[in-house]
């Protein structure tokens, strides 16, 4: 496949083909390199042929294969002519990321660190295989489909301000439950507050590097060795039944003949089964909107145990990396409404857009970045020319390089545990197997990530943060 | 001839299960699937669940039925030890598979260490030789 070089950090496929759109890759070298060794490429070009496509296929710097769409797969779609697919937004519908800013610094916690991770790791549930706390009744869960978050803060998991600092203020208004199949309720009834497993995780981590003080500040983050708490989860088996029964119905009703890949099935946007999809995503969307929205209530109960007090732990900002949604860009000089799939992004607001939180208005949103299990993460802000060069999006993590199964012959948990903790980090996980299929080796380097989002000016670099407790699920 | 094989793939779990017939490659195939999250074979057999699913292809088929092992696991706390009496038919346009799960639902006494999000379609193969094989990617 052709690939043109734009500038160091930019790629083209140019439109040839059924494709409607060129593609655009954003990746150093060395990250294209990577991308190049499975699908990415040939994914991106098939988002391209999709029906009512705008402007181009984009893929994110921590890109690789995914299964319909690439993982960090961007692409917006005509409301009209255009098509929705649950294989662009992913199997863990509004997978995301929350992070509390905390008053606490590195001595405040140094001595009780241990107990800290010990006391989340009680509170929280987590693992495979592992219920929540409540068991929730059908009609509660129908509560949490249509209002997500605000159904958590009303019944005293956190605050009004929490919603405020999460994206789409933690609810969907288009959810609707009625069209979400019964098997996917059976899934969500008891894992509602769950980590759940795989990479997912929850860390306490202190400023290591403050690359913008005034946007930092404006975050709430003052100085190096501050801690944040880091939560990263999604809409657990709800979701992922959703997806799964979207592709299933949307093959019945359109056959899969044609298509490149099966899971590139969609619906057109407008049509009675793209909006069922649409409406059943947002109500995935919005039970791990108060997934999280629990979590970090326990983690806030945990700190307050431990240390005496949670004030100040203020929500920085919680951000969706699996959705779809209805977004206002700028195509062809006009602006209008799309229908933007971010499948393995993050959205990246600059200044000025009304959907982010006010304090933030005039800097641009908090772009949070996780790394892999036990590596540093980062906080970036969305940029104004993030609208022209990826309607508005970013990179959402690291990526693996390395299969589970490679990854399982070459590490040991227990010595990821120990080599962790020589570095002053905690670590613990209901399985050491389940550690070392994570390790940090097995994924791409997340600096070089942050490094080319910045340098193409998709997401500034603001904060780069290191664990010092780290639960696994 | 061996159950399964397990293969590298970047980001998700990747494998493929054989069989003398198609009925005894999809069993494999949920071992492996299985293999992915527990140790299968030490999976005491307390509880047994029927499975009956439907596809309008043999593709299909399979998706739906690993699919009931990641569903049991969230909804019931399932985890599968053995497949009994699978068996597939095609009727007309469409095929249908029944078989019995065995395994425990007290999760608790073993070491679940992969989740298993969902099947997917991604690079699914069924092929036959002189043996069925058939290869799934799930997402982890």
């Amino acid at each position: 496949m052709e690939l043109r070089k734009i500038n160091d950090n930019t790629w083209e496929i140019p439109k040839h083909g059924e494709m409607r759109v060129p593609a655009l890759i954003y990746a150093s070298r060395k990250l294209l390199e990577s991308v190049k060794g499975d699908l990415t490429l040939e994914q991106a070009k098939n988002v391209a042929c999709l029906n009512g496509i705008q402007r181009m296929s984009y893929v994110m710097p921590d890109a690789h294969q995914g299964y319909g769409f690439p993982i960090g797969g961007v692409a917006a779609f005509d409301l009209d002519s255009g098509i929705i697919s649950p294989g662009g937004v992913g199997y863990d519908i509004n997978c995301g990321v929350r992070v509390l800013r905390t008053d606490y610094t590195e001595k405040d916690i140094t001595a009780r660190r241990q107990e800290l991770l010990a006391e989340i790791f009680k509170e929280v549930p987590a693992g495979v295989g592992k219920g929540g706390v409540t068991r929730l009744s059908r009609d509660v869960l129908k509560q949490i489909l249509i209002r997500g978050a605000e159904w958590t803060v009303e019944n005293g998991y956190g605050t009004k301000e929490d919603l405020q600092m999460t994206e789409e203020q933690g609810r969907m208004k288009d959810a609707d439950w009625t069209y979400i199949s019964n098997r996917a309720m059976e899934r969500g009834i008891p894992q509602l507050g769950t980590l759940g497993a795989g990479n997912h995780f929850l860390e306490f981590q202190k400023v290591a590097q403050i690359y913008d003080r005034d946007v930092a500040r404006i975050f709430g983050i003052d100085a190096e060795g501050q801690i944040l708490v880091m939560i990263h989860c999604g809409s657990r088996g709800l979701g992922h039944q959703v997806a799964s029964d979207y592709i299933q119905s949307m093959e019945d009703k359109f056959g899969i003949k044609g298509l490149p890949d099966r899971e590139l099935i969609h619906a057109p946007l407008r049509s009675p089964l793209g909006q069922q999809y649409y409406k059943s995503m947002c109500s995935a969307v919005n039970y791990a909107f108060a997934n999280r929205q629990m979590i970090a209530h326990w983690v806030r109960n945990v700190f307050n145990k431990v240390l005496g007090s949670s004030q100040g732990m203020r929500q920085i900002y919680d951000v969706c990396h699996n959705v779809a949604k209805i977004e206002k860009h700028k195509i062809e000089g006009k602006e209008k409404d799309v229908c933007i799939h971010r499948k393995g992004a993050t959205r990246s607001f600059g200044p000025g857009r009304l959907e982010i939180p006010e304090v933030y208005r005039a800097i641009g949103q908090p772009v949070i970045i996780p790394g892999s299990m036990g590596t540093a993460s980062y906080i970036l802000v969305g940029t104004a020319e993030a609208e022209e060069l990826s309607f508005s999006s970013t990179a959402h993590g690291a990526g693996r390089v390395m299969s589970r199964h490679e990854a399982l012959r070459r590490f040991r948990g227990e010595q990821i545990r120990d080599e962790l903790a020589k570095k002053g980090i905690e670590l613990k996980s209901t399985s050491w197997k389940g550690v070392a299929e994570e390790a940090s080796a097995a994924y791409k380097d997340v600096d070089e990530v942050v490094r080319v989002s910045h340098e193409v000016g998709i997401g500034r670099l603001v904060v780069r943060v290191v664990p010092l407790g780290v639960m696994k699920g | 001839m061996e159950k399964y094989r397990l293969l590298a793939h970047t980001a998700d779990g990747k494998f493929q299960a054989f069989g003398k017939t198609i009925d005894e490659a999809f069993a494999n195939a949920a071992l492996a699937l299985a293999s992915l999250m527990w140790d299968w074979e030490k999976i005491e057999k307390r509880v047994n669940f029927p499975v009956q699913v439907e596809g309008n292809d043999l593709e299909q088929l399979l998706y739906k039925f690993l699919e009931e092992i990641i569903f049991l696991l969230d909804t019931k706390n399932f985890l599968l030890g053995s497949v009994e009496s699978l068996k597939i038919e095609r009727k007309e346009e469409r095929y249908s598979l029944r078989a019995f799960f065995l395994g425990d639902n007290h999760p608790e006494l073993y070491e679940i260490y992969g989740d298993v999000k969902a099947i997917t379609y991604n690079e699914m193969k069924i092929e036959k030789s002189d043996h069925f094989t058939v290869q799934v990617v799930v997402d982890m």
